[in-house]
């Protein structure tokens, strides 16, 4: 139906043709002007060009001492990176990269599933702190596997030994499933953020500001030039209010007891020590922590991780009398009131025990006086059913108690005061006017921490000024730091003088000779506080157990004590959990009372440190002019000349244990020959004992500072950190 | 023979750009698609292309209906609606459109006589130009493109006088200002990074700088089979689709890539011939389109590796990885069979 004079013109089609031609001439010029002409010009670039994305970690800020003393430092360290963007099947390589870091495969697959959505250029973080045989394998596999990197990081070395743990907490990544909370939304899943303590709390002026370089990488991984460098920004340091030296006595002094203390200087809130036993390694969580390990610390019965300081809620035991007395003295009626103690009394036809019926007796004829001493349960009783609920609540509640100290750690809790709203908004029941009389003596749903103890006595020897604890400097803070509260908030709690005056000198009485804790009397320093011990369970409950039961549930010593009497200068709170008497927990708190002393007298003197500095002289002549500390006598002064005895502990400590210089991990090169020994250090082959000085382990040990702080003086493989149990509060007294 | 020396060139090219990638083992897949091709031309080939031809109206309503359902069920992939899933394989309807509008254009000139008249050359615009429209908006501006040359094939050959196809240039750059505006920003910056790679190195300018160091590296010789830093170190971006052929050029080298262009050179070639021969005029339109759509691939693919062309998501044809491409390749091609096999016809 077509004829072929329709047929497309042939004219047409070999034009197409030359067209066509053209084209691949015109395609064929192209490719010669590249693969020919300008090869090598390609062929360099060629050379050149991998480029690679490298973070820069910034360090985090180092935590100081009051002094300036270094808490917590950085070590460098290596970790591993696993570049994402190349395109590499990483499913594939999985098994080797497992084998070769001694990571689970099944592990790394699902991190690497878990990660699959979050852009391929951010790096993954797949192993911190690699050992020396980790980092050969990859430097020798950088050819095969080359989506792994290595990169320096500035990892945390804390104190040895739990020192100080719960106070500087820990820091860890930044979980993939924390990146979905707000407060986390900024940050880079492999961030390392503080989680806990003051590196939480002040994370955002420790941490610092990350930098990344991209570098160009010739084709065997080797770098040739720099794209790109934004360098990192350090994090600040921060100055904590804590005096090292304090510190140390006051961890000494809780040492293998479980409890807490705190000390504070009630004049302006600073915390000078802080401890809570037992504790745990924060540098277990500088790198990732295992499974295995975080489950002991969370089952553990002793509660490692609780900062008992702030987070322990108990009740307070005769502690609660100074804050009895005080409300009492000034409603009216603790001044006139005399009662006689029969080993106990009866309120609304129940009979109430006083703690002497199990030793003696009774305490006879008590006024308020010898009621704070002795710590007479019966004068606290008839007390409590004089004030009533209220005014007692009102009070304790004024000096703090039931609600949050407010200082700048994470996870405080408000412990319970009891009252009669409490306990129709929290139970939906009246309360009981016999609920009163067991809340005298700070038993029945009273419930404090330490530092709200530590933070009530405080103001009431202070003649009434309630402070808001802290543990860093609110003048050092860096520029634009958003500070939540003001540290120097001060309440007046209305104390008369004269009452002021009978309530110290009482609580002077405590430690002496008269008192209920006269073995913690410290010669030769005002010393004043009250102990307490509070039951866990009820006597009828406890009645019914056996004696190995028994001892699960032991009484909690208390004691909180000052120096001076009267305007302390510090106070210190001591929880001994289970430790039965607030006489024994008063010797913790009088150790570190003590050492305050000592540290002030020797700063201000020089006296013991010239008379230490003489070889074998323990020794020193000491003139001194000195008050009794008689309120009413301002005027009568004493003086005399004598010979103290000093204990040549005088070389001053520089860096809290286990963050000194020669604390500090040792390099990597030196890392890879001493690896050789240990694995050299097999119990058929023994080394030559010139080789074994180069053991990581005992090389800190071997160039400590002259004098080190005591607890670095153990041997590295015996844990400071006692369980719970290991050490009975009996074997102590 | 020449095409599946091409096709075999082309599996080994992805074999070698995949080795060491996630895409690892497509090359099979690509043997299979290109033995399924080859059974498809044998088959095709032994239709009458006269009746295909005869069902053109029905088959161009049925890729229009198809690309209005790729607008509205399509699978969304890197940011366009292109594909179409059935059962388990994803289909891309745009590709076999191409075919119809080949068949189409034929159809359409075959009817006319050899005199081309202004009213033919808006028929002929407006039969490709609407499907063209709805790929755009897909969109998928590199197959879009390849709908023009099939139209000004047809027009060329269906006799368009040289007034008329001045007029259609001058509208064009008229009207190419306002093109710029519809595109979208991503396909904006491929083109003026095709003017100046250097000034986004990063980003834009990426694929074109890598795709000439890997070309330029290669130099006469190559770099061998799966030695091309390039190529295995994934700095040439989808190395076994769109730019296989800077992956070939960097590991064979410059005589590689010569020879790999003699060979689509003779191919097309080829094709002309069968145009020639062709028993009437719609067997010849047919053949030329398929040429003109050959032939416009290997353009703007070779070109934009070799610098001279921006970067369009345009495969080279019978060497680049997927589907789609490698059946209407051979579909077009079992179409020529036929029409050479039935030359003394008639």
């Amino acid at each position: 139906m077509f004829g072929r004079d329709e047929k497309v013109s042939q004219l047409r089609l070999t034009a197409v043709q030359y067209v066509l031609l053209g084209v691949f001439l015109v395609l064929a010029f192209g490719l010669w002007r590249l693969q020919v002409a300008r090869s090598d010009y390609y062929s360099t670039l060629a050379e050149q060009n991998r480029i690679k994305q490298v973070p820069i970690l910034a360090p985090r800020g180092k935590i100081l001492d009051r002094e300036g003393r270094i808490i917590v430092d950085n070590y460098p360290s290596f970790s591993v990176l696993l570049l994402r963007d190349q395109n590499r099947n990483l499913q594939a390589d999985a098994d080797k990269i497992a084998a070769g870091l001694h990571i689970p495969p099944d592990e790394l697959r699902a991190r690497l599933k878990r990660m699959a959505a979050v852009p391929g250029y951010q790096p993954l973080f797949l192993k911190d702190d690699i050992t020396p045989d980790e980092l050969a394998f990859i430097e020798s596999h950088k050819a095969e596997l080359p989506e792994l990197d290595t990169i320096t990081v500035h990892r945390r070395l804390y104190p040895r030994n739990g020192f100080m743990a719960h106070i500087i907490g820990y820091v860890g990544q930044v979980s993939e499933d924390m990146l979905t909370q707000p407060q986390w939304e900024l940050y880079n899943p492999g961030d390392i953020v503080g989680m806990s303590g003051v590196e939480q709390y002040y994370n955002d002026i420790l941490i610092g500001k990350n930098g990344s370089r991209q570098v160009l990488v010739n084709s065997r991984g080797k770098e040739v030039g720099t794209l790109s460098d934004v360098s990192a920004v350090p994090g600040k340091q921060l100055k904590l209010t804590i005096d090292l030296d304090l510190q140390i006595a006051a961890e000494e002094a809780l040492e293998g007891k479980p409890g807490a203390i705190v000390a504070m200087d009630p004049r302006n809130g600073e915390i000078l020590a802080m401890v809570s036993r037992p504790a745990f390694d924060p540098n277990e969580f500088a790198v990732r922590i295992t499974r295995d390990e975080w489950n002991r610390l969370i089952t553990d019965p002793g509660k490692p991780l609780l900062n008992k300081a702030i987070q322990a809620q108990l009740a307070p035991g005769s502690v609660f009398k100074v804050i009895m007395s005080t409300a009492g003295l000034q409603e009216g009626i603790a001044q006139n009131l005399v009662i006689n103690c029969g080993g106990g009394k009866t309120f609304y036809g129940r009979f109430f025990k006083c703690w002497i019926a199990s030793t003696h007796g009774s305490h006879g004829t008590v006024g308020i006086s010898k009621a704070i001493y002795q710590s007479c349960d019966s004068y606290f009783y008839t007390l409590a059913e004089k004030l009533g609920i209220s005014r007692i609540a009102k009070y304790a509640t004024m000096l703090g108690l039931g609600q949050k100290s407010g200082i700048d750690l994470p996870q405080e809790v408000s412990g319970v005061m009891p009252s009669e709203e409490w306990k129709i908004k929290n139970f939906k029941q009246k309360w009981y006017a016999g609920e009163t009389i067991s809340v005298g003596i700070g038993q029945g749903a009273v419930a404090t921490t330490p530092i709200q103890l530590a933070r009530a006595v405080g103001a009431i020897t202070s003649g009434g000024v309630l402070v808001r604890p802290h543990v860093a400097f609110p003048d050092q803070f860096p520029p634009g730091f958003k500070q939540v509260a003001n540290y120097t908030d001060q309440v007046k709690i209305p104390l008369d003088q004269e009452n002021w005056i009978i309530i110290t000198d009482a609580l002077a009485n405590v430690v002496s000779p008269i008192g209920t804790a006269g073995s913690a009397h410290l010669p030769g320093i005002d010393f004043a506080g009250k102990t307490g011990s509070a039951q866990t369970i009820s006597n009828q409950l406890k009645a019914k157990m056996g004696s190995s039961e028994k001892s699960k549930f032991k009484d909690n010593g208390w004691f909180v004590g000052v120096t001076p009497r009267r305007n302390p200068e510090i106070v210190v709170a001591c929880l001994f959990e289970g430790g039965e008497h607030g006489a024994l927990a008063a010797r913790v708190a009088a150790k570190v009372i003590k050492a305050y002393v000592e540290k002030q007298r020797n700063s201000k003197t020089q006296v013991a440190k010239a008379s230490g500095t003489a070889a074998g002289s323990q020794q020193a002549e000491v003139a001194a002019v000195w008050h009794e500390g008689d309120a009413k006598t301002p005027d009568k002064m004493q003086a005399g000349h004598f010979t103290v005895p000093t204990d040549g502990k005088t070389k001053p400590v520089t860096s809290a244990p286990g963050v000194g210089e020669a604390d500090k991990p040792i390099p990597r090169a030196d890392l890879e020959t001493t690896e050789s020994h240990v694995e050299m250090a097999h119990p058929e082959t023994e080394p030559p004992a010139e080789n074994q000085p180069t053991a990581p382990a005992t090389t800190p040990e071997q160039q400590a500072p002259p004098a080190p702080p005591p607890t670095t003086k153990k041997p590295a493989a015996e844990p400071t950190i006692a369980p719970a149990a290991a050490v009975l509060p009996r074997s102590q007294s | 023979m020449l095409v599946l020396l091409i096709c075999s060139l082309g599996v080994l090219e992805i074999y070698s750009a995949t080795i060491s990638t996630k895409f690892m083992g497509v090359h099979l897949k690509q043997v299979y698609w290109i033995l399924g091709g080859v059974g498809l031309m044998f088959v095709v080939s032994f239709f009458n292309y006269q009746a295909l031809l005869e069902r053109v109206p029905l088959m161009y309503l049925i890729s229009i209906a198809s690309l209005i359902a790729v607008e509205l069920f399509g699978k969304k992939y890197l940011g366009a609606r292109r594909w179409v899933q059935l059962g388990s394989f994803h289909f891309q309807p745009s590709e076999w459109v191409k075919l119809v509008l080949i068949l189409a254009m034929a159809k359409y000139f075959a009817d006319t006589k050899s005199e081309c008249t202004a009213q033919d050359i808006v028929k002929a615009g407006a039969l490709v130009g609407v499907p063209m429209l709805m790929v755009l908006v897909q969109p998928d501006l590199g197959t879009a493109l390849t709908y023009i040359p099939i139209a000004i094939m047809g027009l060329f050959l269906g006799g368009m006088k040289a007034r008329h196809a001045l007029v259609i240039l001058v509208l064009g750059a008229l009207l190419a200002p306002v093109g710029w505006h519809v595109l979208k920003p991503y396909q904006r910056d491929r083109l003026t990074s095709f003017m100046e790679p250097e000034a986004d190195p990063q980003r834009h300018g990426y694929q074109v700088i890598q795709s000439l160091v890997a070309v330029g590296s290669g130099g006469i010789l190559g770099k061998g089979t799966a030695h091309g830093s390039q190529t295995q170190g994934q700095f040439l971006p989808v190395p076994h689709t769109d730019f296989i052929f800077a992956a070939f050029a960097e590991e064979h080298g410059f005589l590689g890539a010569m020879g790999l262009l003699l060979l689509y050179f003779i191919v097309l070639m080829r094709l002309v011939q069968n145009a020639q021969t062709a028993p009437d005029r719609a067997g010849a339109f047919v053949v030329m389109g398929v040429v003109a759509v050959l032939a416009f691939h290997v353009l703007v693919n070779v070109g934009m590796v070799v610098g001279f062309m921006p970067v369009t998501g345009i495969p080279l044809p019978l060497m680049s990885y997927g589907g789609s491409s490698v059946l209407f390749m051979f579909l077009a091609l079992g179409i020529v069979m036929n029409i050479r096999m039935r030359r003394f016809v008639n």
